[in-house]
């Protein structure tokens, strides 16, 4: 016998020995994709979701500042650069020129496309969401979005649209889930990272130490779209 | 919990269930308890049959030697309009754990079911049942309390006993910082594992010491037996009292200590 | 891992004479309570969120090979593979045999309590093979060849200048003037090495926290970030994961993460929440090439449907460890295998057999702080008072403590002879012990008064007291 054939009936006889506590019937569940508990926190309109969004990310390490176009970008970057006598080489993730992030604004600054290389020190990234509940990022990996570019260089610049902030973790679900269904192929990329602030340990001695193996500072730059879309637009469901 | 009306009642008849401990070890708070809810409007027996909730067996996995206590006790306490220990300890098993160890037995469980909504702790009775707090006493002294664990996480008793003792004039009540932390007693545990209890013990004495306090109460024998032996080896002068004591005015030795000078 | 959960109570007494675990421990109290009460008093729905939980794993289990065959479809469909272990020697050659088709000869390791519990370090390193822990703490205790003391922070028994002599044991290339006295500093020296050490892995080997049914993702959770290296760099990647670990849809997922890191650290949430399904698609970026899961029961199964069911929706958050008297005292290691605390006291008999691990359970003062924080509200005390339930019923335990039980439980029904015994004894301790009010030792009471006075008796017992008072009332 297969050792699946064998656990799974190990599985079904254990399972017969004591009566269900749950009615519901798996393919019931599955089809239904019920959120939970979700946080009221999080429930709020776009606008408060932005100010909790910036709140959460701060309280867990992260900074964030909120710029009023893309155009902007490309400044602020430099001066992050400057305050924290980091160099002016970046590795930017392709997805991010869907934005059209004016970097020549900056002469100073050198963007470079290609694949994250061990030596980089500071990544620019792309998110596909911002969760206010708790601050969290979601960037997914793609042909335009190395996943390594999240964890590689110690220090991570992500660019988010304040309308892609959403209220709960199952906000993030239910948007990921519509964009991908018109693609023939799987709910989920290859790798969805929620990231929560800047890498960090308290192994030595329960001592917090930023910086473990990932990026030691996590910098948020959120582009305030708002204005053009729908005051409460969002990607919140019901 | 009991409705208003409940309180209202003239007389309900309590048995006191005196539980094993103080009945070989502290009999004061066996009267003081008797006191205290005489006080409170209530008639009082106590039912000789009485010995021991079983608790020692059923944490023992004597799962049969417990219930045929848990028989016996429910037995011997039946037709009361309540049963109340000074212990949390003792209580927790007769209204959570008889229930639940007849679980499979449809007619013990109903009976077990059906006893145990009328079992409490003594502080929890006096305050969230009576009403009742015309403690009235005298206490010069600070104390310092011990939340039993299942009389706090088993039976919700946190409040009460503090709500009683605010009412002690004279006291001056001190937290803890680990208040709500197990003293390391467990029942058997501390004879089987004498070492680690040892430790635990001696964290929840520097706890206790670190109040500045002058003595330390708690609602459960076990709790006291252990934390005052603890105090007495390490040469220390707090003092220990079941809180019943300090409520009724019981002016005997504190616990682990000479009881001929006074 | 060979288990030294027999001679727990030698453990223990070398772990209480160690000073440094004992402040290690003090620190560990200090921190983690009071971090995990902030953060759920900051959520006004968590308790609504542990219910939500807890009702999510009862669903799971009540249909695990439902979920489990949906799990493996989901996994091949987005071009992954699922290896079905039954017990750890399954386990160890599936994993090796993907390394070897893969010609590996380093492979990271992102922390995983199944890669300990089937000890594939060892396994790997026996086949010429090198594995190398990437958690900052798995790493600094597989330098001193020891085990995790704890779930979430398994070098948590360990002092700064003990972490500084193992880098410098190993580390051999390392400058002698080279301070490492600063965590900082010990990070660094870490981070640096463990670099090199990414970058050139040809096999990345995590564990997974949960498995999603739905979409045949899994789901890891690492502050450090260790994961997402371990998983994103080799060219292959390993998922090591026990068949409890389904979790219905993305959005259960989400419910149980709300309480994980919560429970664990304090967190609203762990830094790095990664959800990875399969292997990397044909124009991704980067990613790597294969993705399998290797699934393992060991033992797991046959406590479905017993009275231990319930410990399977356990998620190793290590609340219960940081809120037990007991592992407060001692530590984890002193448990002898590869979980301790309650929830290792409840689990490991169950894997590795009651009576080699015969004193976890009784090492309980059954205290209850442990299941008023388990994020999943499994019964622990319950559970620990089950197994004991099965050692007297299997004579497991000490013949002369089951005689005395026996004796003890005749008297207690016998209310009259019990009152002879116990109140003429009583009666003796009292006039023995009235003029000090306690005794510094008794004949068969060393387990109390090896350490502390016994209180003595105030006098005759309460119901002859009463007796004699009332002596009209018989109830």
């Amino acid at each position: 016998m297969s050792s699946r054939t064998d656990i799974l009936a190990n599985i079904r006889r254990s399972l017969a020995r004591k009566p269900r506590v749950t009615s519901q019937s798996p393919a019931d569940r599955l089809a239904a994709l019920r959120p939970g508990v979700q946080p009221s926190r999080g429930r709020l309109p776009a606008d408060r979701r932005l100010a909790l969004f910036m709140a959460e990310a701060v309280r867990a390490d992260a900074t964030a500042e909120a710029v009023a176009s893309f155009a902007d970008v490309p400044g602020r970057v430099a001066a992050y650069l400057a305050r924290h006598n980091l160099g002016a080489a970046l590795r930017v993730a392709p997805l991010t020129r869907r934005d059209n992030i004016p970097w020549s604004k900056q002469p100073l600054l050198t963007p470079d496309f290609g694949p994250p290389r061990p030596e980089d020190s500071v990544g620019v990234g792309a998110a596909f969401a911002g969760v206010a509940e708790t601050g969290t990022l979601v960037i997914q990996s793609g042909p335009e979005s190395p996943t390594r570019l999240n964890v590689l260089p110690p220090t991570h610049i992500v660019v988010l649209r304040a309308s892609a902030i959403v209220g709960t973790y199952e906000d993030v679900w239910a948007r990921l889930r519509t964009e991908r269904a018109s693609k023939d192929g799987p709910t989920m990329p290859r790798t969805v990272n929620w990231i929560t602030g800047p890498s960090r340990t308290a192994d030595i001695e329960q001592t917090l130490l930023l910086g473990a193996h990932g990026p030691q500072r996590l910098h948020i730059l959120i582009v305030n779209d708002l204005k053009d879309t729908v005051a409460d637009g969002g990607f919140e469901r019901g | 919990m009991a409705s208003p009306s409940e309180t209202a009642k003239p007389s309900p008849h309590v048995a006191l269930f005196v539980t094993c401990l103080v009945d070989l070890m502290r009999p004061s708070v066996g009267f003081a308890a008797i006191k205290l809810l005489e006080q409170a409007g209530c008639r009082v027996s106590v039912p000789e049959a009485q010995t021991c909730c079983g608790q020692p067996a059923y944490n023992s996995g004597a799962k049969a030697d417990a219930q045929a206590i848990a028989k016996a006790v429910m037995k011997t306490f039946a037709g009361f309009d309540y049963i109340v220990a000074p212990s949390g300890s003792c209580a927790g098993m007769l209204r959570l754990h008889y229930p639940e160890m007849f679980a499979g037995d449809a007619a013990m469980e109903a009976e077990a079911r059906a006893f145990a909504p009328r079992v409490y702790e003594l502080t929890s009775f006096l305050v969230d049942v009576l009403g009742w707090k015309d403690v009235g006493t005298t206490h010069a002294g600070s104390a310092t309390y011990h939340d039993s664990c299942s009389s706090l996480r088993e039976l919700g008793v946190k409040a009460q006993p503090r709500r009683l003792l605010a009412e002690v004039a004279g006291l001056d009540l001190r937290e803890s910082k680990e208040a709500e932390t197990c003293c390391g007693f467990g029942g058997l545990f501390c004879v089987k594992y004498p070492e680690i209890s040892e430790r635990i013990v001696d964290k929840k004495v520097d706890d206790a010491l670190a109040t500045g306090a002058g003595t330390l109460l708690a609602g459960d024998l076990g709790c006291l037996l252990n934390i005052a032996g603890r105090l007495k080896r390490r040469g220390s002068p707090m003092k220990v009292r079941h809180v019943a004591e300090v409520l009724a005015g019981s002016e005997g030795a504190p616990i682990g200590e000479d009881s001929s000078v006074r | 891992m060979e288990s030294t959960a027999r001679s727990f109570k030698e453990n223990a007494h070398h772990a209480l004479g160690d000073a440094r675990l004992t402040e290690a421990l003090a620190r560990l109290a200090h921190g983690f309570p009071a971090r995990r009460r902030d953060a759920a008093a900051r959520l006004p729905e968590f308790d609504q969120l542990r219910d939500a939980a807890r009702d999510i794993k009862d669903h799971v289990l009540d249909n695990l090979d439902v979920y489990l065959d949906r799990f493996e479809k989901q996994v091949i469909a987005s071009g992954g593979r699922v290896h079905w272990c039954r017990d750890a020697v399954e386990a160890r050659d599936a994993i090796l045999k993907i390394c070897q088709a893969a010609d590996a000869r380093t492979v990271t390791k992102s922390k995983s309590m199944i890669g300990e519990e089937i000890a594939i370090n060892d396994h790997l390193e026996a086949h010429a093979i090198v594995p190398v822990e990437t958690d900052l703490g798995e790493y600094i205790i597989q330098l001193r060849h020891e085990p995790p003391s704890h779930l979430i922070a398994p070098a948590i028994h360990l002092s700064m200048d003990q972490v500084a002599d193992a880098f410098r044991a190993h580390h051999t290339d390392l400058d002698p003037a080279r301070p490492l006295v600063e965590p900082r500093a010990l990070l660094d020296e870490a981070r640096t090495r463990l670099r090199e050490r990414f970058l050139k892995a040809d096999v990345g080997l995590t564990g997974a926290n949960m498995l999603i049914a739905e979409t045949g993702s899994i789901v890891i959770v690492t502050n450090e970030g260790n994961a997402d290296l371990t998983c994103s760099l080799p060219r292959v990647h390993i998922a090591l994961a026990s068949i409890e670990k389904i979790v219905p849809t993305l959005e259960d997922a989400a419910t149980i993460l709300r309480v994980l890191a919560r429970s664990a650290t304090g967190q609203e949430i762990s830094v790095y929440t990664t959800f990875v399904t399969g292997p990397r698609r044909a124009d991704d970026a980067d990613g790597p090439e294969e993705f399998h899961v290797v699934l393992l029961d060991n033992g797991r199964s046959a406590l479905l449907g017993s009275e231990f069911h319930e410990m399977l929706r356990c998620i190793r958050c290590g609340a219960c460890l940081n809120h037990c008297p007991v592992y407060g005292a001692v530590g984890g290691h002193a448990y002898g295998w590869v979980y301790s605390g309650p929830m290792g006291a409840v689990l490991v008999p169950g894997l590795i057999g009651l009576p080699e691990a015969q004193h976890l359970p009784n090492a309980s003062t059954l205290c209850g702080r442990c299941e008023s924080v388990c994020p999943m509200r499994i019964p622990l005390p319950k559970m620990l008072r089950h197994w004991r339930e099965r050692q007297h019923a299997t004579h497991e335990s000490p013949a002369i403590a089951r005689a005395a039980l026996k004796v003890w439980s005749f008297l207690a029904r016998h209310p009259a002879l019990y009152r002879a015994v116990f109140g003429l004894g009583v009666s003796f301790l009292a006039s023995l012990g009235r003029r000090k009010g306690r005794f510094r030792w008794l004949p068969f009471a060393g387990g109390w008064t090896s350490v502390r006075d016994l209180p003595a008796p105030e006098a005759r017992s309460f119901l002859l007291q009463w007796r004699q008072r009332n002596p009209g009332t018989r109830t």
